[in-house]
């Protein structure tokens, strides 16, 4: 297996020698703060066919009771540390892990974000408190997801400075989709059928 | 169906696109396609008042880390081995093939789901497994389409972009239950009902199967960090679900800081599917959440297109199509004619170069353009497709006649006496030349009238008149 | 202002009256024109199909040819293109330049700072570093550009009373980034209607080779450029370059359609004096006979002025 490392290498250094480099210039827009954030991020979120919420952090409980009501979802898994504001009366939790039929068999996952993105209406999960590994929020169809307003920044440089490569991240806009038909959009594949998104001030 | 076994043999890009022409459901087809992403494209590139400046970074991002392939390989290597995963190297399809048979053999299991990619279609994968015993699952709907129809991918981005809706519900209504869950008795041809089809075939096989194999997007050496960014969630499955997950890519992929991922996070969904973002981005850096973890570095033949001065601005490409949808000769010989998994006008750009031009059919893609430059508008990473095919021509082997042809051409053009002189005899002759012109130049004819050609050229006008003023 | 015309070959040999509407528009609006007889041809057939030394031999011809001169007017977007564009490419590659730079980012105005000078280091030379040589030889022009951006003049004085539908071709719509400067200059010539093209931007499937290498391809795309043409009912469809006009043409004559085909030059050439108008070449018998050429095959002649309606076919 070594060999083919090696030879491989050996090709590059032969290919490229005596090339010269090349300087990056980030002249793009990097960080930046971006009035009306919130708003953009909500109107963003629901191009994508979400249901989004635009909610004071008084009203987060009785809007996630509202939005599980509505479903019809009666079993919902949570992650750990998931505030209990957040939290459903009756939560079915990952602990011990869930298999993947269990996750199957619930009605839906409410969970927090690391980041979420204003300009591409965009979430951003890293499995840390509130969220929960990965499968959480794949295998159920419906998937709750709560995003404080401080969490909202403005363009993907500043999520990418934010968050910790290290740590599985999912980066999330709109609930699962398919273009494949026709180039016809459709929403809801493998991946959860319905997203909906709260927004805490 | 996907490999390059399957391409062996195809006559060269002109027949094959002769026949897509005449097949009016495929330009249809294609038509509507490629008209629906470019138009959803060009507004979301418009909304970015920097994409000028993101795509010249990311043209020099991926210049500057081709320039360091070596070294940045080995940051990669070290920083996927210290998180826990295992890195392979291979050379050609062939090692890439017997790493991947074997790491699925020491599992084993006798079926993996797979992500779509590229890279595992280049070297046919699919097939190397099958021999090997392993059935692979495709589970991207449009790779589920085809690997169902027993068909070749024809679009980067949407591999089934050639069938239309009623096409996908015959293939799903006869295929499906052959290969698992079969479709519904009632399907409807409407691409929401197919969509839920293909949920249902492929429920179980996610929830239950334990070895994925996937591509990647990107790739950062400073991390060890692997991207892949979809859709349909399918591949979040396979990339979280399984026990054993093997990555298959190609080392162009990389990028040298996580940082990068910001410019490119920007480039390739406005430029793929014309979203602001896809639905999904997975990233994972080593064994991830107890997960075995392999990465499989697959050259072949990427060095030798590194080692090309002007071809090598290829492997800046991130796959995201945009070319194609922007391309009139793809829209209209669809990505079959190309003969290679790569279609379009990347495709003719790079398969050249991975494969080199020893068939007919390889020596003929430089030559599937018009030139007119609508692909290298529209590329992320500004890769000069027209300067690229323009320059692999003059590496082709050239057809006799039109050797001969184009040397006297040049003789004629050497010299402004022979050129006044070409013109002459031909004034003389204007009365009897041919409605229809023989041999190659009948393709001109075919279609096409000539020009009447005057009887005086525009040098003997101006040096009998003295540009006239007499 | 001494100018030197590069009729190009295409024009020299199947389009005289292009090269002398040329002449005549660039004298109305007071330029000193020269014809450099010992021009042939720019190498962009040979270039583009992978014949790499005729095509170079004929850049540095060209070079050679044009050394003298302020500035050079080329009555094809393509040619241009392929000066500006194309030839310090080859001084590169030449030079032995490595990759890395291929792409220069799209999106700018089109600045006219190529030139013939400086494109390939003799043997025994040092090489330019890409760029400076650009500055090296005359600025080469498209007509539209050297009418607007050196004459400022975007009303020629022409009048031409006909419905036209201009389409940019892909070398100055996207190598020279022309803009709007034809579109400009159409909008200002007397009694002519300009009706917008249909998917205007799409090739028409010329591309110099590939209409003959894959005339099956560029026969389609060629139908639905015919298609957008007839859809918007014009009489004559315009373009800065006679070699896709020929495939225009083409098709439009075999289709029997009666849209004829005009180099933007003639357009410009043409006058209500009707000596202007010969002088200008009759623009292909469409000024006096338009009414009477539509429709007939083979009735309107490219010839200096002369309506015959001869076919020899």
């Amino acid at each position: 297996m070594s060999g083919g490392k090696e030879r491989i290498l050996a090709r590059i250094r032969a290919a490229v020698a005596g090339a010269p480099d090349v300087e990056i210039t980030r002249v793009y827009r990097t960080t930046r703060d971006l009035p009306g954030a919130v708003e953009l991020f909500a109107e963003r979120v629901a191009d994508y066919r979400a249901a989004v919420h635009v909610v004071a952090e008084a009203e987060a409980t009785a809007t996630i009771t509202a939005a599980l009501a509505g479903r019809g979802a009666v079993r919902v898994v949570i992650p750990a540390g998931l505030p209990p504001e957040w939290t459903p009366p009756e939560p079915v939790a990952d602990d011990p892990p869930l298999s993947a039929a269990e996750l199957d068999a619930v009605d839906g996952v409410i969970t927090g974000c690391a980041v979420a993105i204003a300009e591409t209406g965009t979430i951003v999960l890293d499995a840390g408190p509130g969220q929960g590994r990965r499968a959480l929020t794949l295998v159920p169809d419906y998937h709750l997801c709560v995003v404080r307003a401080d969490q909202i920044v403005a363009d993907v440089p500043d999520a990418v400075g934010r968050l910790d490569p290290a740590r599985p991240l999912t980066w999330i806009s709109g609930p699962s989709a398919t273009s494949d038909i026709e180039l016809n959009r459709v929403e809801g594949v493998h991946g959860p059928r319905v997203l909906e998104v709260i927004v805490v001030r | 169906m996907s490999g390059n076994a399957a391409f062996l043999g195809m006559p060269a890009f002109p027949r094959n696109a002769a026949a897509a022409v005449q097949d009016s459901q495929l330009r249809f087809n294609l038509r509507k396609a490629t008209r629906t992403i470019r138009g959803r494209r060009a507004s979301v590139v418009a909304e970015l008042p920097d994409w000028a400046e993101l795509r010249a970074a990311g043209r020099q991002i991926k210049d500057h880390t081709l320039r360091n392939l070596d070294r940045y390989l080995l940051q990669l290597e070290e920083a996927v081995t210290a998180a826990g995963g295992h890195v392979h190297w291979a050379a050609d399809a062939a090692e890439a093939n017997r790493i991947v048979t074997g790491l699925v053999r020491a599992t084993g299991e006798t079926s993996v789901v797979k992500v779509k990619s590229m890279a595992t279609q280049e070297i046919g994968l699919n097939e190397a497994l099958g021999r090997a015993g392993v059935t692979a699952y495709e589970t991207d709907l449009a790779e589920l389409i085809v690997q169902l129809g027993d068909d070749w991918p024809s679009h980067i981005l949407v591999p089934a972009i050639h069938r239309n809706r009623s096409e996908i519900r015959e293939i799903f209504r006869a295929k499906m239950a052959a290969w698992g869950r079969p479709a519904p008795g009632e399907l409807t041809d409407d691409p929401r009902a197919l969509a839920e089809a293909a949920r249902l075939h492929l429920r179980e096989r996610f929830l239950s199967t334990k070895v994925a194999i996937s591509g990647a997007n990107f790739m950062i050496a400073e991390t060890g960090t692997l991207v892949v960014l979809e859709s349909e969630g399918n591949g979040r499955m396979c990339l979280t679900l399984p026990e054993t997950l093997i990555s298959v890519v190609g080392i162009e992929k990389l990028l040298p800081t996580w940082r990068d991922l910001e410019v490119f996070l920007q480039l390739l969904p406005r430029s793929s599917t014309g979203e602001r973002m896809n639905p999904y981005t997975s990233t994972w850096t080593g064994a991830a959440e107890g997960q075995e973890f392999h990465l499989v570095l697959l050259d072949n033949g990427r060095t030798r297109v590194l080692a090309d001065e002007v071809g090598r601005q290829a492997l800046r490409c991130i796959r995201c199509s945009a070319c194609l949808n922007v391309c009139p000769v793809y829209e209209r010989a669809g990505g079959h004619a190309y003969g290679s998994v790569y279609p379009g006008p990347i495709g003719a750009i790079l398969t050249p170069q991975l494969r080199g031009m020893a068939s007919e059919l390889d020596a003929s893609l430089p030559y599937a353009s018009s030139l007119c430059g609508a692909c290298f508008d529209v590329c992320p990473v500004a890769i000069d497709i027209p300067e690229v095919l323009v320059h692999l021509r003059g590496k082709a082997r050239h057809p006799r006649a039109e050797r001969l042809g184009m040397r006297a051409a040049g003789w004629v053009f050497d010299r402004p006496a022979r050129l006044a002189g070409a013109q002459r005899l031909a004034g003389r002759l204007r009365r009897f030349v041919p409605g229809r012109l023989p041999g190659p130049l009948a393709a001109w004819t075919d279609t096409r009238d000539l020009p009447d050609i005057p009887a005086e050229s525009f040098r003997d006008w101006w040096n009998r008149t003295n540009g006239g003023t007499r | 202002m001494r100018v030197a015309l590069f009729v190009t070959c295409v024009n020299d040999t199947l389009f005289p009256g292009t090269g002398q509407a040329v002449v005549t528009l660039l004298r109305r609006l007071g330029c000193d024109v020269d014809f450099p007889t010992a021009q042939t041809c720019c190498g962009q057939m040979h270039l583009n199909t992978g014949y790499l030394a005729e095509g170079r031999r004929l850049a540095r011809h060209f070079a050679d040819v044009f050394a003298g001169y302020d500035a050079v007017v080329v009555p094809s977007g393509s040619c241009a293109a392929m000066v500006r564009e194309q030839y310090p490419k080859l001084a590169r590659a030449a030079s032995g330049g490595h990759g890395g730079h291929g792409g220069h980012e799209t999106g700018g105005g089109p600045v006219p700072s190529g030139a013939a000078g400086g494109y390939e280091p003799r043997a025994g030379e040092p090489a330019p570093p890409a760029g400076e040589s650009a500055e090296a030889g005359p600025r080469v022009y498209e007509l539209s550009e050297f009418l607007l951006d050196v004459l400022g003049a975007e009303d020629v004085g022409a009048y031409f009373p006909h419905r036209v539908t201009y389409h940019p071709t892909c070398h100055s719509l996207r190598g020279l980034r022309l803009g709007d400067r034809p579109l400009r200059l159409l909008e200002r010539v007397r009694g002519l209607e300009l009706v917008p093209l249909p998917e205007s931007e799409e090739c028409c499937g010329f591309g110099g080779t590939f209409a003959v290498k894959n005339p099956a391809v560029s026969a389609a795309m060629c139908a639905d450029k015919v298609r957008n043409i007839m859809d918007t009912g014009a009489e004559v469809v315009c373009a800065t370059d006679n070699s896709c006009l020929m495939h225009i043409g083409g098709t439009l004559r075999r289709q029997r359609t009666g849209v004829r085909t005009m180099h933007l030059a003639e357009i410009l050439a043409a006058t209500e004096d009707p000596a202007g108008t010969a002088a200008a070449g009759a623009a292909r018998g469409v000024a006096e006979d338009a009414a009477t050429t539509a429709g007939e095959d083979g009735a309107v002649t490219r010839d200096d002025g002369a309506v015959t309606g001869e076919d020899g076919r």
